[in-house]
């Protein structure tokens, strides 16, 4: 199952120009989508605001090295690793869930433009199901036990509130349908039932862009590299500094600290934020 | 001026919501970002501001200790033990740092073993000290002080006592 190419079956009955169109659709529906919420949100204005506001508090311009050193530091680690959860589960399962995705949709793009009509197509189908699989996985996890919903709120996890989870909904059932599709292949009725939820869902997670928090993508790079530059320039958006507390300096300004703490305070460990927040 | 949460910076994790002593701290429906449900009923203890991991919080301080328009953010550190605050007067030349211990043992290093405590005498349930009270509260070798115990009465409708 897991290396057969579930288009080839699929191109028997439509043709792999409707499948294309398809994916063509989807792909215009995420920009679109996209768009129409930068529009509504008025992030890019923000984000210019926000910048400006930084550049009159920095204490030092930033050059043009340290710009693209911090934008690969923050592909590097906001984007590649999801470095910005503090959750250790929560950030698996966000990296399940995001690779799952990117293999799930960047094979299927493959498969059906390139392999439409060909019952080998090498390692895709494996990688189109190992995707889905992590998907399902990540999603699953998040759904059940880490969404904030369930895990501060105390909402059970079978409340849907609506526009709020179109988006782990789509991400989850598609995978999901999309997997009990490919394993039912050649059952008839219940294969198209599957065919057809897999479509419906995935059209529900391309096309509620809008709705959803689909577009959390591409604005939280945008953020976190901000959020690199405000700390790099010194404006730090009015936070306090990063003490280093066995510098002399530090303890002669702050007495406090080599009087309470001595001259080399120890590592005092996660404290609260060890635990996760479940007191509601 | 109660808090408020930056949403590009919250990532919704819900420590806020946890925290909050008012239970006002939620998290949105939609945006699965945080917000304060009830500005009225937020006094600024700045538990969530302090709580947030990614300083997504902040609160705009009283009028009491720095004049209004001021800028007050705080970071505190549990593996260092302390927690910085940085206010900002709004004339943008006052800039004032703070730093202070928060613990000075590693967290969960020094909580009590009170089952290895004998329990109280009959003297001590029977005493308005409360179990563990510290003994620099007592003021002296006897009981706490009191109005009765220091030759006072309360006065009726008036904040005080003669």
């Amino acid at each position: 199952m897991l290396s057969s190419n579930p288009f080839y079956e699929l191109s028997t009955f439509i043709s792999p120009a409707i499948m294309q169109g398809y994916v063509i659709l989807m792909v215009l529906l995420v920009i679109g989508g996209t768009i129409l919420d930068m529009m509504h949100k008025k992030s890019p204005q923000y984000f210019f605001e926000n910048a400006k506001r930084a550049q009159k508090d920095a204490k030092r311009t930033l050059s043009g090295g340290e710009k693209a050193s911090l934008a690969v530091q923050t592909v590097v680690n906001e984007v590649l690793t999801s470095s910005e959860f503090k959750r250790i589960r929560r950030r698996i399962s966000h990296l399940f869930t995001m690779y799952g995705f990117v293999i799930f949709v960047a094979s299927t793009a493959v498969l059906i433009f390139g392999y439409a009509t060909e019952a080998d197509a090498g390692i895709w189908p494996f990688l189109w199901h190992l995707g889905a699989l992590m998907l399902c996985f990540g999603g699953y996890w998040f759904w059940f036990f880490i969404r904030v919903d369930v895990s501060a709120e105390g909402v059970k996890w079978y409340n849907f509130n609506g526009r709020g989870d179109v988006f782990i909904v789509g991400l989850i059932t598609m995978p999901t349908f999309a997997l009990l599709w490919s394993a039912t292949l050649g059952s008839g009725s219940l294969n198209m039932l599957f065919f057809v939820l897999f479509i419906a869902c995935s059209t529900v997670l391309f096309g509620t862009v809008f709705w959803s928090k689909f577009a959390h993508m591409f604005f939280k790079p945008a953020a976190a590299y901000q959020k690199k530059c405000i700390m790099a320039d010194g404006s730090r958006e009015g936070l306090p500094a990063d003490y280093d507390l066995t510098d002399p300096a530090v303890q002669a300004k702050f007495p406090d600290i080599p009087e309470y703490m001595g001259t080399n305070p120890p590592n005092m460990g996660p404290g609260y934020s060890a635990e996760r927040p479940s007191h509601y | 001026m109660p808090t408020f949460v930056y949403m590009t910076r919250c990532d919704g994790c819900g420590q806020c919501v946890d925290i909050c002593p008012s239970d006002i701290m939620h998290i949105d429906k939609v945006t699965r970002r945080a917000y304060n449900i009830e500005p009225n009923m937020c006094w600024e203890c700045y538990s969530c501001v302090k709580a947030c991991p990614h300083q997504a919080i902040d609160c705009r301080g009283y009028a009491d200790f720095a004049p209004l328009g001021h800028s007050v953010r705080v970071k505190r550190d549990e593996e260092k033990g302390v927690i910085a605050w940085r206010i900002k007067f709004r004339n943008g030349k006052k800039d004032m740092d703070l730093l202070a211990p928060i613990t000075t043992k590693p967290w969960g290093t020094a909580i009590p073993k009170l089952s290895d405590v004998p329990a109280p005498s009959q003297e001590q349930r029977d005493s308005q000290l409360l179990f563990n009270e510290p003994r620099y509260i007592r003021m002296d070798d006897g009981d706490i002080h009191t109005l009765k115990s220091n030759g006072l009465k309360l006065v009726e409708g008036v904040e005080g006592y003669s």
